[in-house]
């Protein structure tokens, strides 16, 4: 396609010259897919009937079918016909943020009494863990963070894109499939004083490993120790338990504690509101006072990004927390959906081990949540994609939402053929 | 390195420190009454390894964020108790009735969509595939040549502020240095979104006060003074705050400088179909600068259009020189996105697909759309009206007629801006900008009282 170029141009410098035939954007190179989301697309183009996707972690129910919460549906009739497409305010629903700090802080929490907290409705996790670590360049400057190995993948790409330096914790034990905690602690210790930390609520997110409640105290009290501050991602609350105050624990530990932590929370796979983009970040503060400050700067973050945030999904969950039937109801199908879960979890290792696996698959069932880490490496994921049809993260990690009772038996079979010794 | 055990500025300190800490009012028998935490007062000693900060926080430095010109006028507005009060602020469009108003075609594919049980999977990062698909059509007309050549890479974004926000971390990733040209003045938040994006930005005369109109020779020899390559943000359509746009002959002037200059076009079309009524006709702009075979990025958004403002609707448009470019440039915009918000919301997305889609939607859409333009005019003609009527000084205030689009630019100072709400209760931003969807026909001659009184009697 001839560009219509006046002749004038002929005579700018050979670099624009060049620039007025061919494309601006020569220099823009294909950008690498997605670990995680490329793992769906690849799935989705795949013809075979046997396939199977364990990659993203969204919920399926036993037939691999997505599902939409009973207490979702009612929400979205009640709302239905809702006249008010107005824009949020920046902060965004704030009856939706006063239920959501309840599900972290707890119902009671002098913090939510005193409004201490500083909060904002987020484009999910994502978004909260963005406009976090945004707000941390901002306010300290020189500050890094320091992330688990591993974590989930988009970690990395949100604190590269703030501009904010990353350092690394120990977390995973790879002998054991289990937590490094040893080495975690001495992490937290060699760490300069003051350093900001990204901690997984519950249900870390690719390992499922978890440290123990007394670990839990450990951390927080070195951390006081060391006057770190403490960022949970908590995306998983009442997916990993079954029980959002159970999944809340570490938190509480560390509000126990007095720690002043932030914390981003998401109802992507707990309301099952994935693609409505529902969150929240919330700063605790020294005082009322403060917490409005600190409010109106994580605005003045948000409002250059996308001015306020989408209303669909705060409606929905605001709805359902604000019925106590309609909340009832949420909590039975958040139970429901991690005893799912955890019964494909028991039904994966009986299978492999009837095969007669010689390797130890007990961490399928010690880790929790969406995720097993298998400890498959890369070329046996590989393997288990071509030659079966499996998709998944090179990481080898499972999302066990993806494993049904229909399809557990073929992963087994598959899982043992790639790993079982030559 | 000094190490200093907590027990010996602290008797308490031989306690446990869980049982210590278990309980807030020990913790302030441990520190004291003031809340500063022992390592800071030792802070001069060096480093020191110390007990226990309870309480302090690292945001104590924080100062209170300035509020937002626009979105803070509606709160400020909230905030009046009288009877008299008028919003004229943040544009969004108003019934007669001053009510908010969702389109009946948004009714029914809300309700067609609720019937058919859609699931909330995750969007892809670059959203729903026919609201991209749907979006970029309306955009450059459906039998465009650039689409069939699939030059045109497209995201959905999260309304204009979000795609705005996306193409400017295209441009400091891949055209470092390289500065975006603003008109003076524009809507508040291009500022922002560029300095937050760490793109250098610099203002191209645009309004001028004395005319209350446009500045087009200022404009053109900005944009020529700019060094090549700089992108030219440019509103395709009714611009924001003044109303002004150019005519189509200035386009085509503004087309021949951009091309000299090498700059790249950048458009925030924000209203289209909203101006004249007609979306064919709003799209205009851009579809000149694509038919000269320029590349050029738009960023769209359904706020106003269909009336979804708080579903965040929006997209990111690259036209490219090549397929291929567009396939690279969509691939890295897609690598912006992820770490900003993964994927964008679905809920309006599938709205505006379904309203497209559907050959019935889509005219009552075309009809809707047709109405709030034409009372928007016929408010615009009325305050004129009641402005020439009650003016004494015969003002000539015809330039309302001539601005087109939500906004009208009054050409009253802020401190004029003040008097408008101040004494008559009518909220605006203080740069002069009225929003006439938010006007009623029945308000006309106060609001006309209001402006004659703040121009004439304050200075």
């Amino acid at each position: 396609m001839a560009l219509r170029t006046p002749i004038t141009k002929r005579f700018i410098s050979s670099s624009h010259a060049s620039r007025s035939i061919s494309s601006w954007w020569k220099h823009v190179d294909p950008a690498p897919k997605d670990p995680i989301l490329g793992v769906t697309e690849a799935f989705l183009a795949d013809p075979h009937p046997d396939k199977v996707n364990v990659g993203v972690g969204a919920y399926r129910d036993d037939n691999g079918k997505p599902v939409v919460l009973d207490c979702v549906r009612e929400a979205e009739r009640r709302i239905a016909g809702n006249l008010n497409m107005e824009y949020l305010p920046m902060g965004g629903s704030n009856k939706m943020v006063e239920e959501t700090l309840k599900l972290a802080y707890g119902d009671d929490s002098d913090l939510i009494k005193d409004k201490r907290i500083a909060a904002i409705q987020a484009l999910s996790g994502t978004g909260a863990c963005r406009i976090f670590a945004d707000f941390q360049k901002r306010f300290s400057p020189d500050s890094q963070i320091y992330i688990p190995v591993p974590t989930w993948s988009n970690h990395h790409n949100i604190w590269r894109d703030a501009n904010v330096p990353q350092r690394t914790f120990h977390y995973y034990h790879p002998e054991s499939k289990g937590l490094d905690f040893a080495a975690l602690m001495d992490d937290v210790k060699n760490a300069p004083n003051g350093s900001f930390f990204l901690l997984h609520a519950c249900a870390h997110n690719p390992t499922g490993v978890d440290p123990t409640v007394e670990q839990w105290k450990e951390i927080s009290y070195q951390f006081k120790v060391k006057g770190h501050f403490a960022f949970f991602d908590m995306a998983y609350q009442g997916f990993a338990s079954g029980d959002p105050e159970r999944d809340a624990k570490s938190i509480r530990i560390f509000l126990e504690d007095g720690h002043l932590i932030g914390c981003s929370q998401s109802y992507a796979k707990n309301m099952g509101l994935y693609g409505q983009r529902v969150g929240c970040l919330s700063l605790v503060c020294e005082d009322e006072k403060q917490a409005v400050a600190v409010k109106s700067q994580l605005q003045q973050l948000a409002r250059p990004m996308y001015s306020n945030p989408p209303v669909h999904g705060a409606l929905i969950v605001s709805t359902i927390l604000g019925d106590p039937d309609l909340k009832q109801l949420w909590l039975k199908e958040v139970k429901g959906m991690a005893d799912r879960i955890i019964g494909m979890r028991t039904s994966l290792r009986e299978n492999i081990e009837k095969l007669g696996s010689t390797l130890s698959w007990e961490h399928i069932t010690n880790q929790i949540g969406m995720f097993c880490y298998s400890g498959m490496t890369p070329e046996q994921v590989d393997r288990l994609t071509k030659e079966f049809h499996i998709y998944m993260t090179r990481n080898g990690r499972i999302s066990m939402a993806g494993v049904t009772s229909g399809n557990v038996e073929y992963l087994a079979k598959a899982i043992h053929e790639v790993t079982k010794a030559a | 390195m000094a190490s200093i055990s907590l027990s010996s500025i602290c008797p308490s300190a031989a306690l446990s420190f869980q049982e210590k800490c278990k309980d807030k009012t020990k913790s302030s028998v441990l520190f004291g009454k003031e809340k500063q935490p022992l390592y800071m007062k030792t802070k001069s000693r060096g480093r020191i390894t110390m007990a226990v900060a309870v309480n302090t926080s690292r945001f104590d430095n924080i100062t209170m964020a300035p509020p937002d010109p626009i979105l803070g006028v509606s709160e400020a507005f909230k905030a009046d108790t009288s009877d008299m009060k008028l919003n004229l602020g943040v544009g969004a469009y108003r019934t007669e009735e001053l009510q908010p108003y969702v389109l009946k075609v948004v009714k029914k594919a809300e309700n067609l969509m609720l019937e058919r049980g859609e699931n909330k999977e995750y969007l892809p990062i670059e959203g729903l595939a026919a609201f991209n698909k749907a979006t970029a059509e309306l955009l450059f007309g459906a039998d465009n040549p650039v689409l069939h050549q699939q030059r045109v890479a497209t995201i959905q974004g999260l309304s204009g502020t979000g795609s705005l926000r996306v193409a400017a971390a295209l441009i400091e990733r891949y055209f470092p240095g390289a500065k975006v040209l603003i008109s003076s003045p524009t809507w508040g938040n291009h500022k922002n979104i560029f300095n937050d994006a760490r793109v250098p930005w610099s203002e191209y005369r645009y309004y001028d006060p004395k005319t209350v109109g446009l500045d087009f020779d200022g404009m053109i020899a900005d944009i020529k003074a700019a060094p090549d390559g700089s992108f030219v943000l440019l509103h395709g359509c009714a611009h924001n705050p003044t109303g002004i746009d150019p005519t189509p002959e200035q386009w085509e002037k503004i087309a021949d400088v951009i091309q000299e200059k090498n700059h790249i076009p950048f458009f925030d079309v924000a209203y289209q179909g909203f101006a004249s009524g007609s979306l064919d006709e709003d799209a205009s702009s851009v579809r000149l600068f694509a038919a000269r075979g320029m590349e050029l990025l738009v960023a769209q958004s359904y706020s106003k259009n269909l009336g979804l403002y708080a579903e965040r609707v929006g997209a990111i448009n690259v036209l490219c020189s090549s397929a291929d470019a567009a396939v690279r440039v969509k691939s890295q915009l897609k690598r912006i996105a992820r770490p900003m918000y993964s994927n964008p919301p679905v809920h309006g997305a599938r709205i505006v697909a379904n309203v497209v889609g559907n050959p019935d939607f889509f005219n009552e859409w075309k009809e809707e759309m047709e109405m709030m333009a034409g009372r928007i005019k016929s408010v615009r003609q009325k305050l004129y009206n009641n402005l020439s009527a009650k003016d004494k000084s015969r003002k000539d205030w015809s330039f309302i007629l001539e601005q087109i689009g939500m906004f009208s630019f009054t050409g009253l100072n802020k401190a004029q801006s003040d008097n408008m709400t101040d004494k008559w209760h009518v909220y605006m931003t203080k740069d002069g900008r009225i929003s006439l969807a938010g006007l009623s026909a029945a308000k006309c001659e106060y609001l006309a009282d209001a402006i004659i009184d703040s121009y004439h009697n304050v200075s």
